[in-house]
């Protein structure tokens, strides 16, 4: 028993001195940096010790404007998304004829890449000089009034980028989706069938319950991948997303390292272990309450 | 609807199950019915315009009397399946018609036909405990039929008491053996009161010593609440033990319908006989010449016949050799296996069709001298049990 521990450790090994280097000293190291005042990356020198990077960031208005947009991208975005990608995958699995090529269809958006979509995005909201964009001009026709997607008012960037995530993440959610359901054994059906279940009961006390863990691993790392949204943003609204009001906090930690009013490592590294604290705090919430909702 | 209620309230003892002589007394069968097949045929078309499509059920007729209990029996593939699926509805016929009895229920959906079904892997539902799975059923009941919690629970009750699992309500079915799963299937099946039962390979699951157990069983449920049930299974023994009558199916079309004993004594064509029976029937291929059966290679006839002359398939049940010093049958004696209750008897003969020839001898005969009768044994034939079917068409001819 002891030896074969020790060669099962021997396996791991190689994978756990990459997640070691890479991941787990990393995250060891941007800790000790978020409590390091004044970190100078070139000099590797600092002024003292405390929880100054944290106190500055949480009163920095372009941190609190990433939090607030992060935390409605999240709350906007993984219910809409999670729900539309069942519905759609349920319905591709009830067709009979045609499913494949509407599969290939809903999978398309997978394979394209985020700027492109970005830039048909542009076309169908954005107001320049010539156009009010395609969504506009359907606006106008129904007798609305014109807005500004892009650069108008918040809710409007906000309805954008949540429409863009959603567009974004869905394919994929279709996919495994789809997968789930066509898992399902029939004789389930067959037997509900038999006994009368009317279709809304099959759904909600056979279908959901047998595909509850997929639908909870899409929940848990839809919520993770929404926190971390940031390329999306890029997409649409450019790279300076500060003045755009469309920052995510990732797109903050970015803006400290790199960005134009970059070189503030600390702070992008306490940025970047708040982040770490939320994504893990909803993440040990999703997995508690899956633990009730979920049968295995 | 309070009838189940009764019942728990007059207890254990009283509680009887359609029994004559107390019908109105909480029997789980609606009423009994009678189920007609009428020219019924199922085809699936071919995948593509060049591959033919198949016809799996072809113009099945037959009639199941109230509350029998009937098999389909046959080789996979046979359509035996198909046509349950269709009398449950979830198969549409391509031709024919289905009664319940003077109803014709061909058009109608599943859900209205009033039947229950336990299929082959049970299909409980996984995430429900067995009290929620035996009471789901009657959760789609509507209108004036709707029951409420409390009678739900004392009809699963019910229905759990006569299946015996009354002990594993709380479970969930990954917590329960093969047989109580059957079990539980069974009472999720009955608890809406069905016409009829249908049960498909319903003992495949379970090893042999629980599919004894279980099919004993299941005839004693059907007796008790006397539903019309259906039976699907491709084990000849289990459809001869359970049945009042089986029907037996080969590609598609019905070869032989009747009592178990009756098919077996007296199949009507070379498949059936070959079907029924352990060990199987012992086929030769032989001749009819002036009246006497001859196996082919043999100078001597083994039996009169009163039959033209042809060339046939002579088939002996195990059972139909008597040993007998001057019997007219001489096979090559190969062994002999001693299994107590009898012997059976393993020989050779260059007209047989197998690899051995078993016959089934009483241990009460004086079989011990047959071992040194020099490489032979002599058989006389039984008559009930030898059988002669046309070479070509293997109909029975006698």
């Amino acid at each position: 028993m002891e030896y074969r521990n020790r060669r099962a450790w021997l396996y791991l090994l190689p994978a756990f001195a990459f997640l070691l280097v890479f991941l787990i000293y990393p995250l060891f190291d941007a800790a000790v940096y978020s409590l390091q005042e004044g970190y100078n990356s070139a000099s590797q020198s600092y002024y003292g010790v405390g929880l100054y990077n944290f106190s500055y960031i949480l009163h920095d208005t372009y941190f609190l404007q990433a939090v607030k947009n992060t935390f409605l991208m999240v709350i906007i975005t993984v219910p809409i998304s999670t729900g539309l990608s069942l519905l759609i995958a349920f319905a591709l699995s009830s067709i009979q004829g045609l499913k494949k090529l509407f599969q290939t269809i809903f999978f398309l958006p997978y394979v394209t890449n985020t700027l492109a979509v970005g830039l048909v995005f542009m076309i169908l909201f954005k107001k320049t000089a010539y156009t009010d964009g395609l969504v506009n001009l359907l606006i106008t026709r129904l007798g609305g009034t014109a807005v500004d997607f892009i650069d108008g008012p918040y809710w409007a960037r906000m309805f954008v980028m949540c429409f863009y995530i959603i567009w974004v993440v869905m394919p994929f959610k279709i996919l495994i989706l789809t997968s789930a359901l066509a898992s399902v054994d029939t004789n389930y059906y067959n037997a509900a069938r038999v006994d009368g279940t009317s279709a809304g009961r099959i759904f909600f006390r056979i279908t959901l319950p047998m595909i509850s863990p997929t639908v909870f691993y899409l929940i848990i790392t839809g919520f993770i991948g929404a926190f971390k949204e940031y390329s999306d943003a890029v997409a649409l609204f450019g790279t300076d997303l500060n003045k755009a009001g469309m920052n995510t906090i990732v797109g903050y930690i970015y803006d400290m390292l790199y960005g134009d009013s970059g070189g503030y490592p600390s702070y992008a590294s306490a940025a970047a272990i708040l982040l770490f604290l939320i994504i893990l705090t909803i993440t040990v919430g999703n997995l508690l309450s899956s633990r009730k909702a979920v049968v295995h | 609807m309070n009838r189940p209620l009764n019942c728990l309230l007059e207890g254990l003892g009283e509680c009887s199950w359609g029994f004559p002589e107390a019908p109105a007394l909480d029997s789980f069968v609606r009423d009994n019915m009678k189920i007609t097949l009428k020219d019924l045929t199922k085809k699936f078309p071919g995948r593509s315009r060049r591959e033919s499509g198949v016809t799996a059920v072809d113009c099945l007729n037959f009639e199941i009397q109230d509350g029998e209990l009937i098999s389909l029996l046959g080789p996979s593939g046979c359509g035996k399946s198909t046509t349950l699926m269709m009398i449950c509805g979830l198969l549409t016929p391509s031709d024919g018609q289905i009664f319940f009895d003077e109803e014709d229920v061909t058009a109608l959906p599943p859900e209205e036909r009033g039947v229950g079904v336990v299929s082959q892997n049970y299909a409980l539902y996984p995430h429900m405990t067995v009290l929620k799975n035996i009471t789901f059923p009657m959760g789609n009941l509507k209108g004036k039929d709707r029951l409420s919690r409390e009678e739900m629970n004392a009809r699963a009750m019910e229905a759990a008491r006569l299946v015996q699992i009354e002990a594993l309500l709380d479970r969930r079915p990954a917590e329960l053996s093969g047989g109580q799963q059957q079990r539980v299937a069974i009472a999720r099946a009955l608890v809406k009161k069905p016409r009829v039962l249908l049960m498909d390979e319903p003992l495949s699951n379970l090893d042999a010593r629980l599919r004894l157990q279980t099919r004993e069983e299941i005839r004693r449920i059907q007796k008790e609440t006397g539903v019309t049930t259906i039976f699907v299974t491709h084990d000849q023994e289990e459809a001869m033990s359970i049945s009042d009558r089986i029907v037996v199916m080969k590609a598609g079309l019905m070869q032989q319908a009747g009592k178990p004993q009756d098919v077996y004594d007296d199949p009507v064509n070379l498949f059936v006989a070959k079907f029924l029976g352990t060990p199987p029937v012992n086929v030769f291929s032989g001749e009819i010449r002036s009246g006497q059966l001859y196996l082919d290679g043999d100078d001597s006839p083994i039996f009169p016949l009163d039959c033209d002359d042809r060339k046939v398939w002579a088939a002996i049940r195990p059972e139909g050799f008597a040993l007998d010093p001057e019997g007219p049958l001489k096979l090559a004696l190969r062994g002999i296996e001693v299994m107590g209750r009898d012997i059976s008897v393993l020989s050779g003969h260059p007209a047989f069709t197998g690899e051995t020839i078993r016959s089934i001898i009483p241990s009460v005969e004086n079989w011990r001298g047959i071992d040194s009768a020099g490489g032979s044994v002599r058989f006389s034939l039984h008559p009930g049990k030898t059988y002669c079917f046309d070479r070509e068409s293997e109909e029975r001819i006698i």
